[in-house]
This record gives C-alpha cells, structure tokens and sequence, in this order.
C-alpha cells in the first residue's frame, strides 16, 4: 500500500476503494494549495517528505480509525512534488455505518496527518521568492535570508 | 585498565529547511555508546558545517518512529531530524 502519488490525486478512486453497502456514510477531504489573500501570490506549493515515515505513520493512522470507529474504511492519498495552486495535496475519504462516524473518522485523519506525518511544504510564489511554510500555515524563513555558510 | 567505551554510527537524515541548512540530505555520525537521540543532535550541531542553524532541539525520529531526545539510539540507527511538520 502506498499513501503517496506524484500525479493528481483520484477521489474517484478513493471512493472506489472504501465504497461497501455496509457503509450508508462517505465523508470526502480534500486540501488544495491556496493563494488567499494572504499568501501573497502563490503560484505552487513544493511537497517534500520523508517518504517511509509517511507510509509507515498513515498506516498507523488508518489502523487507529479501524479501530477507533467500527466498520469504518478509510482511504488517503498525499500529493508530493510541486503542485499548483488550486489542485489537492491531499485526499481523504471515509466510509462508515453512518454519517457522524464517517464525518469523525475523516477530521481525525487530517488533523493527525497535520500533527504527525512528516511533510513539508515551500511556498513558490509570482515574484520568484520561495519561502518554507511552518505549521500555522504563517511562512518562517524566505530562503534569501538564510544564514551562508564558509 | 579502563575500556574505551563502544562508538556506534547512526545514520542521520535532514529534510526541507533542515537539509539546505547542512547542505546535504544525510550523514553518518559516530558517538559514545550509550547515547540518546539529543546526544546525536549535539554532534551535528557540532561537527557539521551549517549544523549551528538546526535548532538545538528538533523534532526527531528513530526508525521511522517519532520520538523524545532523550530516546536511546544503537549502532545502525536511523536518527531524522525533522523540521515543523506541514503536511495536508
């Protein structure tokens, strides 16, 4: 199994994978790369991550919804590589008996994923200038003012 | 006679901000056994050029796991440092 794709991210395909008639709920997210008002001018965003923890944290991450919320099936894609403002960088879909579980199960996903899964993204922005993004979504360190080393 | 203590090599892994700021994606990095985890963080920091800009205490993992800096590390080891977590 693997959490990670280069290409655009198929909710179509998700929902395949967790469609079962057992399920009367289906919940989808989706994360696009935004350029709000903000976001002064962002072009794209550049997904960089380390990779086997990735596969190996989401694993984990969908074994606690199993068990978390009975019945329920989960599906999860992260975009890697630069991706244009607008598209998904990530997709989640859930499924489960009923809705509120459905609903439960995929805001736990996002936020683990926001809390625990090691991805990092640089802001690539319309005047060139590339800036790494810290957590609250707030840009930490244009890299033009990073310290040089002899 | 005193024995010298066993060195172990870890295998260290710098990603985004962190890996521009040593210039490189991994090293490998001998200490002391036993260490921990801060003690392999303070080697880096030390030995490698640009290592003063990592944080003194970073995010990190050990085997794919995240853990505290005080976690134990052993020969063969794979320490990442990770910058603040961004994904989604």
């Amino acid at each position: 199994m693997t959490y990670l794709t280069r290409s655009s991210i198929s909710v179509e395909a998700l929902l395949a994978d967790v469609s079962t008639p057992e399920c009367g709920g289906t919940c989808a997210f989706l994360g696009t790369v935004r350029d709000g008002p903000e976001e002064h001018g962002v072009t794209a965003i550049e997904y960089s991550a380390y990779e086997e923890m990735v596969e190996g944290e989401l694993g984990r991450i969908v074994a606690e919804v199993r068990e978390r919320w009975s019945g329920a099936r989960v599906a999860v894609r992260h975009r890697l590589g630069r991706i244009p403002a607008g598209e998904a960088s990530i997709a989640i879909v859930t499924a489960a008996p009923h809705r509120a579980q459905a609903f439960e199960a995929c805001r736990y996903v996002i936020e683990e994923v926001k809390r625990r899964v090691p991805v990092w993204k640089k802001e690539l922005r319309v005047d060139g200038t590339e800036v790494w993004v810290d957590p609250s979504g707030r840009p930490t360190v244009r890299l033009s003012d990073r310290p040089t080393h002899a | 006679m005193e024995r010298p203590s066993p060195s172990g090599t870890i295998r260290v892994r710098f990603f985004a901000r962190y890996a521009e700021l040593v210039g490189r994606a991994e090293a490998a990095v001998a200490v002391p056994l036993p260490a921990t985890v801060g003690d392999v963080v303070r080697r880096v920091r030390d030995e490698l050029p640009g290592g003063r800009g990592l944080p003194e205490r970073p995010l990190a993992a050990v085997n794919l796991k995240h853990v505290k800096l005080d976690a134990s590390v052993r020969d063969g080891d794979e320490v990442a440092l990770l910058p603040p977590i961004a994904g989604g």
